[in-house]
């Protein structure tokens, strides 16, 4: 047993933690969640440049074949930052789905892409009724030819608005849900961003007559959940990651406020009732990052994290969520000004809660692997 | 980031398991679902105890972390913490957490050789239990305000006060006791530690009952109670410091979440066999739920446990001081959850102490009462969220 970071991983968290507090301090992320973009096209450069977008995938696809754990390492670091970027979106969600599902072919076009920074990719899977399952998949694809014929409604897609590329989620007649390939300007598509309180790019894509080539599919037909079922967990600890970097900076900011605010003629971190709520948030804070690097390290083993990732993302929902309110509470006045940046971590605990399943979701998915 | 044991600690797991279990095929009823009540409060848990003690003192398990001039074997926090586990996981009794687990670190260091040749090897052996003279009416949470007084007369120490809450004083053979040796110093400064056989004259004990009735605490009145100097440990009036290196064993609290992951399995076990209008327990999605929450918090409880006993080894108690308190408050908050969900699910069975008719036998009701003195004993939850703030975030100390 060795629970200790390597001496490289060290200087990835340190080197991410500088990056971030160079390029992106917390006035650029409030600028950014202003913008229509939404996202640094500039940073996301620099950040390639790092070698952050290949660090998964393997050399022959432009990639360094690093870690879970060390991806969760500069996920950490970004949600500390609040940066926002199509990163989840691109590196995590579509480079995973690719990479577990995707041909020779498409690894070798659209991984090296990604690792190079020159592709952005957005995942599209939920629909109107806002379904997490496979039985909330109701857009069709129709063959036609060489082609599938896409109608129909996404919902929730994160940075369709700036992507390339989107994995479309959609049901063929006959042979089930499966996943495609699809151009972002391609036409009949319509992007809108929807309004979130994470201020981020949520979009809503709606697909009208839609073309994509039969090739342009990944995996088998009526193969997408068979790719998702292998990769969300990793991806549900990754976004987890991003979260409890959020949950660290909130405590951190917390306990400086509580050190320098004086009321009564003494600082309010020397009364026992702030004491004790920022022990409870230590505490939430604690348990969710020594389980995120336990369910990283069985993934970096190729253990079966799915019941592990879904204990991960929903303590780390409820924790994140505790932990900003009382971050902006201790805060007092000043704490829910859109000048003070403890605000950004409370509204993002409430938008990243529903992203890779909320804890209802990752709750049944537990239940069902106890047994029950 | 390596979770995995090494073979030797793999085979080390096994071997502790396997004695475990093969004990545990001696359990009398009385002993229950074990902890403090399974020990203290029946003849039966008792000797049952003391049986198991003995043969561990035998194997030498009980002195493992000593130094190898005390008869240990150096073992690293980390075996201690296996060693817990498998203890825990099969709720076996055997170690003396006051003499053993308190105790004898004080005595490897601050005793002098006489006293380490004459009281470590009882307790090595399993001969020997103690119980843990702190606590008085008027100095719990407060602890350094105590006012039990041994006063210096020639080569002698006259003591006399009150202490409370003295868990198992009226089975120990010996206490240790922190008592004021300088009248003049308020607070810790004045403090001294003594070692005190239960059967010196003045000593009378007198029993506190738990709330369900069963006889764990005690009262122990000391009047003009004599004790050789020889059976001070350290120096006079450095006995506050002394207490706090006691803390320096295997501080990971990993048994708590052993016992959680018992308690989840049998619930488990329970709502997928027990039938209420029409449908299984298991089907309904609140019981679902609140399993899976149960899960989460057993899982993250666990690593952190794991975390800090590998801290502890890798760079000293300081640095997981402020994670120890976390799994003690999270771990005895987590069991009073288990309990209270355990015993809504039972619905009107949820009430019902051990018993033919009780569910679990009774576990969730045993666990409803006793999570209490848990919350409580070896500082409050409050006093862990105190020490948690100070140490872990640097907010300012009160005094």
């Amino acid at each position: 047993m060795d629970l200790s970071f390597t001496p490289e991983q060290d200087m990835l968290r340190e080197s991410a933690s500088r990056f971030f507090l160079k390029e992106c301090p917390y006035e650029k992320v409030k600028e950014l969640e202003e913008s229509e973009q939404g996202y640094s096209p500039e940073l996301w450069q620099k950040m390639a440049e790092l070698g952050w977008m290949g660090l998964l995938f393997p050399e022959a696809y432009g990639g360094y074949e690093q870690q879970i754990t060390d991806m969760a390492i500069i996920l950490e670091e970004m949600g500390k930052s609040a940066c926002p970027s199509p990163f989840i979106s691109t590196v995590v969600q579509c480079g995973l789905i690719i990479l577990e599902g995707g041909s020779e072919d498409q690894k070798k076009e659209f991984l090296s892409k990604i690792a190079e920074g020159g592709l952005i990719m957005a995942f599209a899977q939920y629909e109107e009724e806002g379904s997490y399952l496979a039985s909330g998949i109701h857009m069709k694809a129709a063959a036609s030819g060489d082609n599938y014929i896409l109608n129909g409604t996404k919902m929730f897609v994160m940075d369709a608005n700036v992507a390339d590329k989107l994995i479309v989620v959609a049901d063929v007649e006959g042979s089930g849900i499966s996943m495609f390939l699809v151009d972002a300007s391609a036409p009949g598509i319509t992007c809108s961003k929807i309004p979130t309180i994470g201020k981020d790019n949520t979009c809503e894509v709606v697909f009208k007559d839609v073309q994509v080539a039969k090739a342009d599919i990944i995996g088998k037909s009526g193969g997408a959940f068979d790719i998702i079922d292998k990769v969300e967990g990793r991806i549900a600890l990754l976004k987890s990651a991003e979260m409890i970097g959020g949950c660290k900076v909130s405590i951190d900011m917390t306990a400086d406020y509580a050190k320098e605010r004086e009321q009564y003629g003494k600082p309010i971190g020397g009364q026992q009732i702030i004491q004790h709520y920022m022990a409870n948030m230590l505490l939430a804070y604690d348990t969710s990052f020594n389980y995120l690097y336990k369910v990283a390290w069985m993934a970096d083993e190729g253990m079966d994290i799915s019941k592990e990732a879904s204990g991960l993302k929903a303590q780390v929902n409820e924790k994140y969520k505790f932990i900003s309110e009382r971050a902006v509470q201790i805060h007092g006045g000043i704490g829910t000004s859109r000048e003070c940046n403890i605000g950004l971590f409370y509204r993002r605990a409430k938008a990243h809660e529903f992203m890779m399943g909320d804890t209802d979701y990752h709750y049944e998915k537990i239940a069902v692997s106890l047994g029950l | 980031m390596d979770f995995k044991l090494s073979k030797e600690q793999e085979a080390l797991k096994e071997e502790f398991e396997t004695f475990f279990k093969e004990e545990m095929k001696n359990v009398p009823p009385e002993y229950g679902r074990g902890g403090l009540e399974g020990i203290y409060a029946t003849e039966e848990g008792w000797r049952f105890h003391r049986s198991v003690a003995k043969k561990l003192g035998e194997k030498g398990w009980l002195s493992r972390p000593w130094p190898k001039e005390y008869g240990g074997l150096d073992a690293p926090i980390t075996e201690q913490l296996i060693f817990n586990e498998a203890r825990e996981r099969h709720r076996a009794p055997g170690v003396d957490i006051f003499g053993l687990g308190m105790f004898a670190p004080t005595l490897l260091i601050a005793a002098n050789d006489e006293q380490k040749k004459r009281l470590l090897p009882p307790i090595a052996k399993g001969d020997v239990v103690y119980c843990q003279g702190w606590s008085e009416p008027n100095a719990g949470s407060d602890l350094a305000g105590l006012k039990t007084r041994a006063e210096k007369k020639g080569d002698r120490y006259i003591i006399n006060g009150q202490k409370i809450w003295t868990t198992g004083a009226h089975k120990a053979d010996c206490m240790f006791l922190l008592a004021r040796t300088d009248p003049a110093e308020k607070r810790s400064r004045g403090l001294s530690v003594f070692h005190l056989s239960m059967d010196t004259p003045g000593i009378e004990v007198r029993p506190i009952l738990y709330m369900d009735g069963q006889h764990l605490y005690n009262e122990v009145f000391l009047t003009d109670v004599e004790v050789p100097e020889t059976d001070r440990i350290g120096a006079e009036n450095d006995g506050w410091r002394l207490t706090r290196e006691t803390m320096n064993f295997e501080r990971s609290n990993v048994g708590m979440f052993s016992e959680g992951y018992n308690l989840l399995n049998e619930l488990i076990e329970y709502v997928k066999t027990t039938k209420r209008n029409g449908k299984l327990l298991s089907e309904d999605p609140i019981v679902r739920q609140k399993i899976a929450k149960l899960y989460i918090d057993l899982e993250v409880g666990h690593t952190l446990a794991y975390k800090i006993a590998w801290l502890q080894e890798k760079a000293g108690l300081i640095f997981a001081a402020s994670a120890a308190s976390e799994a003690k408050v999270f771990g005895s908050e987590l069991l009073q959850r288990i309990s209270n969900f355990g015993s809504e699910i039972m619905g009107l069975y949820g009430q019902l102490a051990k018993s033919k008719w009780a569910p679990m036998d009774g576990s969730m009701t045993d666990i409803y009462q006793f999570c209490m003195g848990i919350n409580i004993a070896a500082g409050t939850s409050e006093i862990q969220r105190n020490l948690i703030a100070w140490v872990g975030l640097g907010l300012p100390r009160f005094k």
